[in-house]
């Protein structure tokens, strides 16, 4: 039997959280819920996760990269995506501009919310094949 | 705090820049607002070309600029300087002070004039002058600078508010579309239930920010009238029986028959509205609420008690930011648009009021509103701004 891939969702929209839940377990993938940062920590030292889904603004504007950072340092293996809202409206860039940049967010994606459930899957699946 | 600023002298006798070096050299300015002292560091240019190398190489703050000289003329530097967009200010030292030149050299950058020949007091006046214009100028940029980033953070968090209902609706039609959480129509109910109650909240903070907006920019209308606290509290608490009902929360009155004030009564129920409501909408099912009016020398206190979830101390120290909600899963139901604090806080404000709290976790919380029982017609200055453009 092979054990089900663990996928740790950190989200504050409790709705968004479900939404992620519902479609990966849909997929078969075990979910870890967070909801907020401070979840997020605990939960990412209480299991190793397979894959990260991080949403960027929770209590802190920047929670996404933080959580991103210590997952990365934890566990260097583990893909992790970031989710945002905010990029279109307010203009701000967070993709990477330079490799100093992208080593310090350490994303390996960063998907703009509302995530449809296709994109979803198909980031998913590339990332942890 | 000492600073230098750099000042340049540009004139073709020797003797005159000297005489400024000379003057401004053991010369402070002190500019008691801005808790500074200003020193200065003076170089020299005998030509205007010469002028021009070094501002290029090391820009000053300050230029005193002689008009006539020699090749270039002091107005040809200062157009030269116009192209160049620094930040600093130049006085112009002329022989002959016309009202011509001197309406010419103004249209073009200078900002004051010295006539020569000058004493060492005269210089240093003019010097003590610019210094604080120049000092108080980019203490005014900065906090514009200040002011714009404040306003682009609220605006990032709006952006976010916003964007989460939205994002959690159509990740429900998502859900629905593929048929991803049954087969029955009814393993649907919750999906379509929360998604009413999203809109219900996105909705709820439209208004609240156009409520706020109005209040910041000063747009509401206020009509100060002599009115009855208890009267509106009464009927405050009469507004949301239905809201109490439902939860099985009764609301209690305590206080003296009458408790007259001035005040706006737009703005007096603004604020009932959102003490009471949230203590109905905070509070355990089967809780009470309890709404105490006290007359306190020139101002009324308005205590409301509930005996709903509370919070605990860090979850106060957040709870009067913009757009705090305090989110868990005990919230999650209650609609809210993380803006009722602020405009509560804002609106008593201008009654010189204050809003404190306290709270216990599963104990419930007291939110007590001061408010001036003749406050001044004006808004008082100091409410942090806030205002979207």
């Amino acid at each position: 039997m092979t054990t089900k891939k663990k996928i740790l969702i950190v989200e504050d929209d409790l709705d968004q959280l479900d939404h992620l839940a519902v479609i990966l377990k849909a997929d078969g993938y075990e979910v870890i819920s967070a909801q907020g940062q401070a979840e997020g920590e605990e939960a990412m030292l209480a299991t190793i996760p397979d894959l990260a889904i991080l949403d960027l603004m929770m209590e802190n504007m920047d929670s996404g990269f933080v959580l991103c950072h210590q997952i990365k340092q934890l566990y260097p293996e583990t893909p992790v995506i970031l989710l945002t809202a905010v990029r279109s409206e307010t203009g701000i860039d967070f993709s990477a501009k330079s490799k100093a940049a992208s080593s310090w967010t350490k994303a390996d994606v960063l998907l703009d919310k509302p995530i449809r459930p296709e994109q979803l899957r198909v980031e998913v699946r590339r990332l942890m094949a | 705090m000492s600073e230098t600023l750099h000042l340049l002298v540009v004139d073709d006798e020797m003797g005159m820049r000297l005489s400024v070096e000379r003057a401004l050299r053991h010369f402070s300015v002190h500019l008691p607002d801005l808790q500074d002292d200003i020193a200065f560091r003076v170089s020299q240019a005998e030509s205007g070309e010469a002028a021009l190398a070094l501002i290029d190489a090391d820009p000053p703050d300050l230029i005193l600029l002689d008009y006539k000289l020699p090749g270039m003329s002091g107005l040809d530097v200062l157009t030269a300087l116009q192209e160049r967009k620094l930040d600093l200010l130049v006085v112009m030292i002329t022989a002959y002070a016309s009202l011509e030149t001197a309406v010419q050299a103004t249209k073009i950058g200078a900002f004051d004039f010295l006539a020569k020949p000058f004493t060492p007091e005269e210089l240093r006046a003019t010097v003590q002058k610019i210094t604080r214009h120049c000092m108080l100028q980019r203490e005014a940029s900065k906090l514009a600078e200040e002011r714009r980033q404040i306003r682009f953070e609220f605006l990032s968090v709006l952006a976010h508010e916003l964007k989460s209902p939205l994002a959690a609706v159509q990740g429900n039609l998502f859900i629905l579309r593929d048929h991803l959480a049954g087969e029955t129509i009814q393993d649907y109910d919750h999906l379509v239930n929360r998604s009413i109650i999203r809109l219900e909240g996105m909705k709820k903070l439209i208004f609240d920010l156009l409520d706020l907006t109005r209040i910041e920019s000063g747009q509401k209308k206020r009509t100060l009238a002599d009115l009855d606290l208890c009267a509106a509290a009464r009927l405050s608490i009469e507004t949301h029986r239905a809201l109490a009902e439902e939860k099985h929360v009764s609301i209690s009155f305590e206080g003296p028959t009458s408790l007259r004030m001035k005040a706006d009564a737009g703005e007096l129920e603004m604020i009932l509205n959102n003490l009471i409501s949230n203590a109905v909408k905070y509070n355990k099912d089967g809780g009470t609420v309890t709404v105490a009016l006290l007359e306190l020398g020139p101002s009324v206190s308005i205590a409301v008690r509930d005996t709903g979830i509370g919070m605990t101390q860090a979850e106060v120290s957040r709870l009067f930011g913009e757009f705090t909600r305090i989110k868990n899963k005990r919230t999650m139901n209650i609609l809210g648009s993380g803006l009722g604090l602020s405009i509560l806080k804002r609106v008593s404000h201008l009654y010189g009021g204050q809003v404190h709290v306290q709270s216990e976790p599963d104990q419930g919380s007291t939110f007590t509103v001061t408010l001036q029982k003749e406050p001044s017609s004006a808004p008082s200055d100091g409410a942090p701004s806030l205002t979207v453009r």
